[in-house]
């Protein structure tokens, strides 16, 4: 148990927990935004796929890093953009759709990762974010070390929750986002189409999610495996139903289940002659279960969510 | 845009639509053979032949249609309560572990009782693992999505755990397998040459008997009323929460079953690559079959001939096999896409 | 000039005309009345009004400037303001945040809350509108929801206000609250079209009334000339004859509610409800909805056994929570929403029409296999007996029509010939043909001698229809007194919670 303290005490641990916080927080972002809107999307598995390797792939072909990040997010958006024709514009179930788009992109992006590299054995690599100190706010002790002293794209999802929550809350079409989640007809009835906010609530959602399977593969790591996603779009879907739809909370989910992968981490080291990794590996899953269940009695769910607005069935 | 209902739904219309997903989604797949340097029609013509072209093709294509037409009903049934059991690859490791656990030395039977004991014990630990989420929607209304799709990986972890460690078989030269399946619980093979077993027959008897049950019992009429419009569903006095938890065992179980049938009649032993997502293609065999249990074996021979054709056919030339997954992801699309057309017209201006 | 004109609007949808060579107008500081039926047109007038339908033929005009077609951005900026029947209000958002939405441009970088804020106050100030600015609106009451959708149009510098059945869900106190509102609007020269289908709220409010029919204006008149008869009989297009009620000696007591109560807090919990109803007997509950009748239908028709107390069929008590057992018992239900609770729309008619004994041996063998042979056969004699207009028993439920879904769900319900029926809202949204069958069918019931419980928003139809009603408020239930013996200014006194009136009654 002394052990288990001793890693919280770590700066290498809050470094690692930061990193690992960066894909789930624009995962749970992207989503949050999508079903904010009244569109569940369980494309996200498959799109966190299309960011990895569309990314890792424009740097790998010879693109910039920041380059990589913005054709990963377009890559995202597009695939957006197909789940919101389907759920949006055609009114279409959303769970099926869904898990269409997410074997869909996965295989899709599988297909063109071998295409592109068929003979490669072992995963080639590229040079992936460097970590970039922030001057001052780096030198505080722990602190600093854990979260000014990390890659810009991890700084980039920190940014992602403060400006999500301001254009949710503070702006106009956050307000008229949140509307078409609880009830599309108001939206109509002043003029503005929910259609194409929804649509263009999916689409940006899609780009964040890609964004952070971009992380993953130009940040965290520097190769693109075959099932990297790993079920991580899965519990950022469970991240924002525990986050009760709102942006500060995803963040502490995310912070907390983040804590947690790193913290197996490092106890398997210690303690992993008695439990098989196995069962580290697990908890996350096991620990995404239990959040739905821990918050599912109480949480306001978006009224309109899963619910498909049609015009022309208006009475 | 205006997409209107139709007035009445003709049986031919709506019997075309898969048909008309397949053609979209080949012509859409045959947009990444073109990039790959292939002609399409000799692509697919390598892919036909690779899953029918010989006795040995269609013996192996008959063989990998047996998860999927398990699979398959798996989904078809739970979709048809609007249960989305996501959670079938899960399902069918649960089925292979109660048949590593039972079949490999615990139980000894004659092969007449021990081969539909391993099923049934397959069907129960498959339909087990939706206990959970199950009740968890049924009680609290936590998504049955998510849950059953996070159960899968805790499941094959489990099997890694397992399989490397307590039930590891020390005969297999170190490969992380579990013990061979004992003889008395092997399904008989159906043909000398190939690997061709007894599953099939289950599988189509499976088919069969969910078909019946949904059209003519008074379950099927529950689960269909309930899929449909629970709220009409619980006045008229059917038991929703009930409904839905059987529809969850009997999807869970036919999950399994694929899992039995593949440890006990395909490898002889559990190990971790048993299943290459059979689970997640069952989803698009019922979204091609429309959900209904017969039409659920062509569906399944169709995307079985795909994989096993598009084995054949990278083989042969130079495409990923991924193409295959990339076909069944885009049939699950395009199936929702042409099933709409069924149901509602599209009209351009109001 | 006129502030609104409609001119030769015609809309269709395949062979159904909506609306056929509609031309009306709409002066300054008026009130217009638009009465119809359910299906006469009102409410796709208002939707190519608001530009969510193009009309195939007709414009429209507001202050003399023709208003583009299928805008509806267009409409309100011409200052129509539209209070809907179905408040399009989020319940999960503030009332400020409802107000605002849309008033902004959509890219604008921040909201200008504390503008809006003020305007709002002043608004309320101005119409004695008062709400808080803060509260969620799933907080308000349906009174206080009405106040926001009008404070909504006039933030929007509404001067042509459009109310769309805005009592339906109102004490009759609170609309004569809401007609004293609309009165001090046009005051100050606004001008407002008042659409119901309630004649004597029609005739308190408005100046000039405008009846549509079948799509086409069949007449417009001063309301100074009108009275209940000449506007019923414009509306619906033949002389009305209200179904009569036979006085009947009720017989004895069929079902006995004693000390019920529910658990939990809100207006929806039932407080120690008691009430008998005899053989041969209507009991109307009048309430504004929300106040326990759903708790309470609920229970009697086996979808909650959430409660203390009794409840007695027959002197047997309630199968409670157990709808077959309930239906077994003799009761037969009539569901407040046909499409929610009612009908399965994409089973089949004979299909619905077994749900409710499913297992018995009449329909199923062993109560496992169906025997659609004997439904079919079944479901062919019901709908012939109850009039439903189909293709046959193999037609899909959900293409019949609002009053042959209904007219289904009659024969689901009455052909056992059930002791009691509990019937709630049974009449809502059906046109007056299907209106006049489904009361002379339950008025056919008492005088075979069922007991009925009929729950209704509709005070005219209780006092029509009942031998005794009684008021449902927050969950308490008044003593049911013969219909002649309360106004309906002391029974909306009653729905409003005002124990001075139920001392009085």
């Amino acid at each position: 148990m002394s052990d288990l303290f001793e890693i919280l005490l770590t700066a290498g641990f809050w470094a690692a927990t930061v990193r690992i916080v960066s894909p789930l927080i624009f995962g749970t972002l992207g989503e949050l935004i999508c079903e904010r809107a009244g569109v569940l999307n369980l494309g996200i598995e498959g799109i966190m796929t299309v960011g990895a390797m569309s990314g890792w792939m424009w740097v790998y072909q010879g693109g910039g890093l920041w380059g990589g990040v913005l054709f990963a997010a377009a890559m995202g958006g597009l695939f957006g953009l197909l789940h919101a024709a389907f759920t949006v514009q055609m009114g279409l179930s959303q769970h099926v759709t869904g898990i269409g788009i997410t074997l869909f992109a996965s295989s899709l992006s599988y297909f063109v990762y071998r295409m592109l590299l068929p003979a490669a054995t072992t995963p080639p690599k590229i040079v992936p974010f460097d970590e970039v100190p922030i001057p001052f706010l780096s030198d505080i002790p722990v602190i600093g070390e854990a979260v000014f002293n990390q890659s810009p794209l991890t700084y980039l999802a920190l940014l992602t929750v403060p400006v999500v929550w301001y254009v949710m809350y503070r702006t106009p079409v956050g307000l008229a986002v949140r509307m078409a989640g609880e009830n599309p007809v108001a939206v109509e009835a002043q003029g503005i189409n929910v259609l194409a906010i929804r649509t263009g609530a999916v689409v940006v959602g899609s780009a964040l999610m890609a964004i952070g399977g971009a992380f993953i593969t130009m940040s965290w790591f520097d190769a693109f495996y075959f099932g990297m996603i790993n079920g991580r779009g899965w519990i950022c879907v469970a991240l924002v139903i525990f986050a009760s739809w709102r942006p500060g909370k995803a963040l502490i989910g995310a912070l907390l289940f983040a804590g947690l992968e790193a913290l197996q981490v490092r106890a398997q080291q210690t303690a992993g002659a008695f439990i098989p990794y196995q069962f580290f590996l697990m908890l996350p899953y096991v620990m995404s279960i239990l959040a739905m269940i821990v918050i599912a009695r109480k949480t306001k769910y978006p009224q309109a969510l899963l619910v498909p607005f049609r015009r022309g069935e208006r009475v | 845009m205006i997409i209107e209902p139709r007035a009445s739904v003709s049986l031919l219309r709506s019997g075309l639509a898969p048909i008309w997903a397949v053609a979209g989604a080949l012509a859409l797949c045959a947009v990444l053979i073109l990039w790959a340097g292939t002609p399409v029609h000799t692509a697919y013509w390598l892919l036909f032949k690779g899953a029918f072209g010989s006795a040995f093709a269609i013996n192996e294509t008959l063989t990998r249609s047996i998860p999927l037409i398990f699979t398959g009903l798996a989904a078809a049934v739970a979709f048809r309560a609007k249960f989305y059991n996501i959670g079938a690859e899960g399902q069918l490791y649960a089925g292979a572990l109660a048949t590593t656990f039972f079949g490999t030395g615990l139980v000894t039977l004659p092969p007449v009782l021990m081969v539909p004991f391993l099923m049934f014990v397959g069907a129960l630990a498959g339909g087990a693992l939706l206990i959970v989420p199950v009740l968890l929607k049924t009680r609290m209304k936590v998504d049955e999505v998510v849950t059953t799709l996070l159960l899968n990986f805790v499941v094959l972890l489990m099997v890694s755990f397992l399989i490397e460690g307590p039930w590891k078989d020390p005969m297999a030269l170190g490969w992380p397998q579990a013990a061979p399946v004992i003889e008395q619980g092997i399904l008989p093979q159906l043909m000398a040459k190939g690997r061709l077993h007894m599953g099939l027959v289950f599988g189509l008897v499976a088919a069969l008997a969910v078909w019946a049950m949904m059209r003519f019992s008074v379950l099927g009429y529950e689960i269909r009323a309930v899929g449909f419009n629970a709220g009409a569903a619980e006045f008229s006095g059917i038991n929703v929460g009930r409904t839905v938890i059987v529809t969850a065992l009997i999807s869970g179980g036919l999950a399994g079953m694929a899992g039995v049938s593949e440890t006990a009649g395909l490898k002889g032993y559990l190990t971790l690559d048993l299943s290459p997502g059979f689970g997640y293609t069952g989803i698009a065999v019922a979204m091609l079959a429309r959900l209904n249990p017969l039409a659920v074996v062509p569906a399944a021979l169709f995307l079985s001939a795909v994989y096993v054709g598009s084995d054949a056919m990278s083989r042969a030339v130079n495409i990923p096999t991924y193409i295959a997954d990339v076909l069944v992801g885009v049939c699950v699309l395009a199936v929702l896409f042409s099933a709409m057309f069924t149901q509602y017209k599209i009209r351009w201006r109001a | 000039m006129p502030v609104l004109e409609f001119r030769g609007i015609t809309k269709r949808f395949g062979s159904l005309t909506a609306n056929d060579d509609v031309s009306l107008t709409l002066e300054q500081g008026e009130i217009l009345a638009l009465l119809g039926e359910n299906g006469a047109g009102k409410t796709t007038l208002m939707n190519i009004l608001f530009g969510h339908y193009q009309a195939d033929e007709g414009e429209i005009l507001v202050n003399g400037q023709t208003l583009p077609a299928g805008s509806t951005q267009a409409a309100i900026q011409s200052g129509v303001g539209m209070v809907h029947q179905h408040f399009t209000l989020a319940g999960n958002l503030s009332v400020l945040e409802n107000i605002m939405l849309g008033t902004e441009r959509l890219w604008a970088w921040r909201q200008q809350t504390g503008a809006a804020r003020r305007k709002l106050a002043a608004l309320a100030e101005d119409y004695g509108l008062v709400v808080d600015p803060d509260a969620q609106v799933s907080d308000l009451s349906v009174g206080e929801r009405q106040r926001v959708e009008i404070l909504k149009a006039l933030y929007r510098d509404a001067r042509i206000l459009i109310l769309d059945e805005p009592t339906a869900v109102l004490t009759p106190q609170e609309s004569e609250s809401l007609f004293a509102t609309l009165k001090s609007l046009t005051a100050k020269g606004l001008s407002v079209i008042f659409i119901s289908h309630k004649l004597h709220e029609i005739l308190a409010v408005s100046n000039r009334i405008a009846v549509l029919r079948h799509g086409a204006i069949v007449g417009t008149l001063p309301a100074a000339e009108a009275d209940r008869e000449k506007l019923a009989e414009l509306m619906v297009g033949r002389k009305v004859t209200l179904p009569t009620r036979q006085p009947l000696a009720p017989g004895e007591p069929v079902l006995q509610i004693s000390g019920l109560s529910t658990k939990g807090q809100g207006a929806t919990v039932l407080r120690t409800v008691d009430l008998t109803i005899h053989a041969r007997e209507i009991i109307g509950i009048a309430g504004v909805a929300g106040n326990g009748q759903r708790t309470l239908a609920d229970i009697l028709s086996g979808l909650s056994a959430d409660f203390t107390g009794t409840v007695t069929i027959h002197g047997k008590p309630l199968a409670a929570g157990r709808p077959r057992a309930i239906v077994a018992s003799g009761v037969g239900r009539i569901p407040e929403d046909r499409h929610a609770r009612g009908m399965v729309g994409e089973m089949d008619i004979w299909e619905n029409l077994i749900s409710e004994d499913l297992r018995s041996d009449e329909v199923s063998r062993w109560g496992l296999v169906i025997d659609r042979g004997r439904a079919e056969a079944r479901a062919r004699r019901q709908i012939e007996e109850f009039d439903v207009r189909c293709e046959g028993p193999d037609a899909e439920t959900r293409l019949l029509s609002g009053g042959n879904m209904q007219k289904l769900i009659l024969a689901r319900a009455l052909s056992r010939e059930p002791s009691f029926i509990l019937a709630n809202q049974p009449v809502r949204g059906l046109d007056e043909g299907a209106i006049a069958y489904v009361q002379n069918r339950l008025l056919e019931a008492r005088e075979r001698g069922a007991a009925i419980l009929l729950v209704s928003e509709d005070l005219d139809e209780l006092m029509t229809l009942s031998d005794r009603i009684a008021v449902i408020s927050h969950g308490q239930l008044s003593e049911a007194l013969p219909a002649g013996d309360r106004s309906i200014a002391q029974i909306g006194l009653m729905m409003a919670g005002q124990d001075s009136a139920r001392q009085a009654a």
